[in-house]
């Protein structure tokens, strides 16, 4: 990229031009700044203010500091807030393994050339896209423990029926049931594409040695995949620890507080009760704990290298 | 050999076909149910052989005022998608040109953290402002994930666009303003058209950002059929249905830009 600077510019057009070529790495992106700052940072900074106040949305009184009240109360007195940390947990490590495992074993089905590979990946494409709260509508049809068809289909396989998200002991598995359809489609695309840049060297050194198709698998795919899994692993991860439209949409963290995480408890918190401060601060551990899983898988990935 | 070839060919087909039916039974079965009665809809075992029935489809859109939500979400989806592509190509431009990678990652501050834990404070600061409840509320929130989205998917297509025709047209005393409208955006003009709709399709599927910051006058969609729940028995034709319509155009508009979407959901921690 060169840089001239036009001199003698004399009319106001020119001398703004020449003014906006030196300063074209400022104000290109002056815009998108200035928006970030309203819209991302600046709730970041309010969200971490109010951490340490307590107050109750309201205009006649002022938030008052209260200092680490709010995380005291909330690591030791709150029975709901540790519900809410177990479920987030459980539902994203449960829901990681399940579509770790599917996702890639069937981007190993498709990773070879067959007819109308374009359009599986295309179908492949849909759970994704559809319109998450739509679907988990359709889920709660489907889910319905007198009308829906996941019972019916059930029942024939000689299976008991169930409540499915009705049951505090089914719905976080139901709700990972959800969550497992609509994203290990995603997981797959993203090894597909690791698995077509894999280097084709060490499979035909390794068959020349008389490798078993098992132990390519593990002794080659695996490994140079790696890094490429870390990655699914992370933008999951990080999806998943703040689930909230089909948790919302199916069972609002019912029942009780069976499917409460923390993203749900956060809402009832700040949007039923409007303690304000005491929000903040479950907000800044939601926020911590994406930050520190993100972190964890970060450096994983790197390790592996 | 050819025979046992010719059979394990079969069975990867057969293999491939029931994981397809699998992930896509879902969606069919909410186009199935929608064309159905409701006393088909409940009865068992499920009736598979039956006369389509628009009626449901004719209820979405007369018992509630349906059309004013689609309008409610095409307006937010475009006004969000245009201010994200004002905003964010300048910046993706300048981050690809000036090496500007904090701001990048800064940006990705938005898509990483929960989207809960910025509408707490805007939701104070859009009552102070009386914002509740309308277009602008919703659309600035919406640009808190689809903003970066933009910048990251563009700065992509920025860098790949070779420096040698901006160079060319400066050297010839184009400005940088001028290189940037006349020789960086029409050059990338694949690029902008999908990450625009990936902005809307992001912004047509929020649900958060909506349920806390709209009431009865700038509800969207997805609100709309969560509404729909929750009171005495469920017309489930109706609900799927409506579910269908709010659905399709995000499918029919991610069909375009098959090969954008992963990209677009996974910015930030998948290259390329």
């Amino acid at each position: 990229m060169s840089f001239l600077i036009k001199s003698g510019g004399k009319s106001p057009i020119e001398r703004f031009s020449s003014f906006f070529d030196r300063k074209a790495g400022i104000i290109f992106p002056l815009p998108a700044v200035t928006v970030i700052c309203a819209v991302i940072i600046f709730p970041i900074l309010y969200t971490i203010y109010m951490c340490f106040h307590s107050w109750y949305a309201s205009s006649l009184t002022s938030p008052v500091w209260v200092g680490l009240e709010n995380f005291r109360r909330l690591f030791f007195e709150d029975e709901r807030f540790k519900n809410a940390i177990f479920l987030t947990f459980y539902f994203t490590s449960f829901a990681i393994s399940l579509q770790l495992l599917i996702g890639l074993g069937i981007a190993l089905v498709l990773n070879r050339e067959f007819k109308g590979k374009g359009i599986a990946r295309t179908l492949f494409l849909l759970p994704m896209v559809a319109t998450p709260v739509a679907v988990a509508l359709v889920w709660m049809f489907i889910f319905n423990p007198e009308v829906g068809v996941l019972n019916y289909l059930i029942e024939i396989l000689n299976f008991p029926p169930q409540l499915w998200v009705s049951d505090p002991k089914t719905v976080i598995p139901s709700l990972v049931l959800v969550d497992t359809w609509e994203w290990t489609p995603l997981i797959t695309l993203i090894l597909l594409a690791g698995l077509a840049n894999l280097p084709k060297a060490p499979y035909e050194a390794a068959i020349i040695d008389g490798a078993s198709r098992f132990q390519l698998f593990k002794e080659i795919t695996l490994p140079l995949l790696r890094p490429t899994i870390m990655a699914a692993m992370l933008i999951r991860s990080i999806d998943c620890l703040k689930t909230f439209d089909i948790i919302m949409a199916m069972t609002q963290g019912g029942p009780g507080f069976s499917s409460e995480t923390l993203n749900i408890y956060i809402y009832n918190m700040g949007f039923f009760y409007f303690h304000i401060g005491y929000t903040s601060s479950i907000l800044v551990v939601l926020f911590a704990v994406v930050s520190g899983v993100s972190l964890i898988l970060i450096k994983l990935r790197r390790g592996a290298w | 050999m050819a025979v046992k070839k010719g059979l394990i060919g079969f069975l990867w087909y057969c293999l491939i076909s029931v994981i397809l039916i699998v992930f896509l039974s879902p969606l069919l079965w909410m186009i199935i149910s929608s064309l159905k009665t409701q006393s088909q809809n409940i009865t068992f075992p499920p009736v598979l052989l039956f006369r389509p029935y628009f009626q449901n489809y004719i209820n979405v859109f007369t018992q509630v005022p349906f059309f004013k939500y689609i309008c409610n979400s095409i307006i937010v989806a475009i006004a969000t998608t245009g201010l994200a592509l004002v905003f964010g190509l300048p910046a993706a431009y300048s981050i690809s040109r000036y090496h500007q990678k904090s701001l990048a990652f800064t940006a990705l501050i938005g898509r990483i953290a929960p989207g809960i834990s910025f509408v707490l404070p805007l939701y104070i600061l859009f009552s102070h402002l009386k914002l509740i409840d309308t277009y602008p509320a919703l659309i600035s929130t919406h640009l808190i994930r689809i903003l970066p989205l933009v910048i990251w998917i563009m700065v992509g297509f920025f860098d790949d666009l070779p420096t040698d025709l901006e160079d060319a047209a400066r050297i010839d005393g184009c400005s940088i303003l001028g290189s940037f409208f006349r020789v960086a955006l029409p050059l990338t003009t694949p690029g902008i058209a999908a990450a625009a709709i990936l902005c809307f399709i992001f912004s047509w599927n929020d649900f958060l950002f909506a349920l806390i910051l709209t009431g009865n006058k700038a509800k969207t969609l997805p609100v709309a059929a969560y509404s729909f729940i929750g009171y005495g028995e469920i017309d489930w034709g109706g609900l799927t249905a409506a579910a269908t319509v709010i659905t399709l155009p995000a499918l029919t508009l991610a069909l375009f830009i098959q090969k954008h979407i992963v990209k677009g959901l996974t910015f930030g921690a998948v290259k390329g």
